[in-house]
């Protein structure tokens, strides 16, 4: 009962608060209200047990790639941004193309709709994080390990590219 | 109500509420005495006497200046953001107080153990930044914004540094919960302070420059930006910012203290097990015999005191350390676990209390940073040194774990290799030829 109420609680939070951020002129509330939906999905992986996922959620998203987006748009000359045209103008195109995704949405509900409802209880790993690093550093060493190359490669070719001397 | 004391409704929700009240309850009092505490620390470091007006010694200062904040008038700049001026310090406050949710004050007082405490911490104090960003641009002011976009630089950048310093303790101690990690260095019988003391250092700058404290108070720099992110910020809305940055001190120093100072662990916490037939050592008294100092102290002041009030508020402030005193020895004959609890919060608060002394002192020691030598500083130094000393531990370990080589020798041949890494990238940070390079990139 009451994992019900905080899961729709929190459903119900990241929806809106996501309409409101595509909706919002000014983009600074914009960002707070991406933030607040990140934020409740950061409740659902809590909700439903993932406590090191939720932690990593608000730790990178919130904490970090967030500061630099509010950072920048603070940067951002808002009374321009505020007289631009908010929908361009292949807005029908792509009301037609959610229309089409929904549908297929509702399709892959439709398909699978015996197995929907209350699936078998979820295994509760008593220490989850101590499980998502021996899966990092034990199955997945060489996948793991490749995106951290890929993540320093780009990394220094920011700084290059950024600074021609360094 | 004995069945009612150790059931699981009274352990798992009165507990944690009744402890949360109590933190909320008392964190804007301790803040304000650290306030107190700092002005007269500045005022014995500056050879003068600080706050003596309100009560004896300006004891009652820190209320006068609370009911001051309460009562002044309410400013909002007319072309500001209602909701985000309203939401910033509210906020900031706010994610501030939550991190005392995993904070362990003694081996029982702890709103809840979770296992990802550290983590937890972590995030939510990292959240507090928004209260500074967020207030400094719904202000609408150039101080205020100006002040916002250094305080994020300078947040993201400390952060990793100090984030990184605490994994050379975390690998250690093997395990993200508050209260394993001070088990750990129970099991050890060593503080991490002697294991990761690169570690610590680096946590210690990081944690200053994260709570926007001198020598990197460029946020908030006076002679600059008037008072930086919070320059239109008056009365209550002011006095919640300053409750967060005070809160957020606490917060660090209560991170540091778990991580390298053993936590609420007294020191030499595991001589009772070596020597089982001593049940009450010096240690055990030393709160005691500290209260009861500090109450003879105040004793010894009454006659001085110019007022009658100021007399018999002396004297009660003398007789409240006596009072504390007998609790801290009465604990002594308590059970066991009531004992840990009283002496393990005494420990814990005095450790904080000595780390946000540090703090204080380097406020009156060192002058500002530029803000080109912060950020020099945070990445050029302190990042790489923070990448080796979490490499150094990793061998530390696995020397003394797959070579059976005693911890100590492995602690001192990796900290030998972390220290000449750190003398090496200081001082090629000081060669003119990394200045000029600088200036001819315009920056």
């Amino acid at each position: 009962m009451l994992n019900a109420v905080l899961f729709y609680f929190f459903a119900v939070l990241a929806v809106a608060s996501a309409i409101l951020m595509v909706t919002r002129r000014n983009i600074i509330h914009g960002a707070v209200f991406l933030i607040t939906t990140l934020l409740a999905t950061a409740g659902i992986f809590l909700q439903l047990q993932a406590e090191f996922l939720f932690v990593v959620q608000i730790i990178l998203y919130v904490g970090g790639i967030m500061v630099l987006f509010v950072f920048v748009i603070m940067l951002v000359d808002l009374d321009l941004s505020l007289h631009l045209v908010q929908f361009n103008r292949q807005r029908f195109v792509a009301g037609a193309l959610a229309l089409v995704l929904a549908a297929q949405v509702l399709g892959a509900f439709w398909v699978s709709r015996s197995s929907i409802g209350p699936g078998p209880a979820a295994v509760v790993a008593p220490q989850n994080t101590e499980a998502v690093g021996q899966a990092l550093f034990g199955r997945y060493m060489l996948p793991f390990e490749i995106a951290s190359i890929l993540l320093l490669v780009a990394m220094i070719g920011a700084v290059v590219m950024g600074k021609r001397r360094i | 109500m004995a069945h009612f004391l150790a059931s699981s409704t009274f352990r798992q929700l009165v507990l944690p509420i009744l402890y949360g009240v109590v933190i909320v309850a008392v964190l804007p009092l301790a803040a304000g005495y650290i306030v107190l505490l700092e002005r007269k620390v500045m005022a014995d470091m500056q050879a003068r006497l600080g706050p003596m007006r309100v009560g004896p010694h300006g004891l009652l200062q820190p209320i006068a200046d609370a009911l001051k904040l309460l009562l002044k008038e309410d400013i909002i700049p007319q072309n500001a953001d209602r909701f985000l001026f309203w939401l910033a310090p509210v906020a900031s406050v706010g994610m501030a107080l939550l991190a005392y949710a995993a904070l362990p004050f003694g081996p029982a007082f702890q709103v809840a153990d979770l296992n990802v405490g550290l983590l937890f911490i972590l995030a939510v104090s990292s959240l507090g930044i928004y209260g500074i960003v967020l207030g400094g641009w719904a202000s609408n002011s150039h101080y205020s914004l100006l002040g916002a976009l250094r305080s994020a630089a300078q947040l993201v950048s400390y952060e990793t540094a100090a984030g990184l310093g605490l994994v050379s303790a975390l690998v250690w101690a093997g395990s993200l919960s508050m209260n394993s990690i001070v088990q750990a260095q129970y099991d050890h019988g060593v503080w991490f302070i002697f294991y990761a003391p690169v570690g610590f250092f680096i946590y210690m700058v990081g944690s200053i420059a994260e709570t926007n404290r001198a020598p990197f108070d460029l946020p908030e720099a006076e002679s600059e930006l008037v008072a930086g992110y919070m320059t239109e910020y008056s009365g209550f809305r002011w006095a919640l910012y300053f409750l967060a940055e005070y809160a957020n001190m606490i917060v660090v120093a209560g991170i540091a203290t778990t991580l390298f100072l053993g936590g609420w662990l007294r020191p030499f916490a595991g001589f009772r097990d070596h020597f089982p037939g001593t049940s009450i050592e010096l240690l055990d008294i030393f709160p005691t015999l500290l209260f009861l100092a500090a109450a003879a102290f105040c004793f010894r002041l009454v006659p001085r005191q110019p007022v009658k009030v100021q007399k018999h508020v002396m004297a009660g402030i003398g007789g409240l350390g006596v009072v504390t005193a007998a609790v801290m020895f009465a604990a002594l004959f308590a059970p066991p676990a009531v004992m840990a609890g009283i002496h393990g919060a005494f420990w814990f608060l005095v450790k904080v209390g000595a780390y946000i002394y540090v703090f204080l002192w380097f406020r009156f020691t060192f002058p500002r940073y530029r803000f080109d030598q912060l950020m020099r500083l945070g990445w050029r130094f302190l990042i790489p040194l923070a990448l080796v000393n979490v490499i150094g531990a990793a061998v530390a370990i696995a020397l003394s774990e797959q070579w059976g080589l005693p911890p100590s020798v492995s602690v001192i041949i990796t900290l030998a290799a972390t220290i000449a890494v750190a003398m090496w990238l200081a001082a090629d940070g000081d060669k003119p030829a990394a200045a000029t390079a600088r200036a001819a990139d315009g920056d």
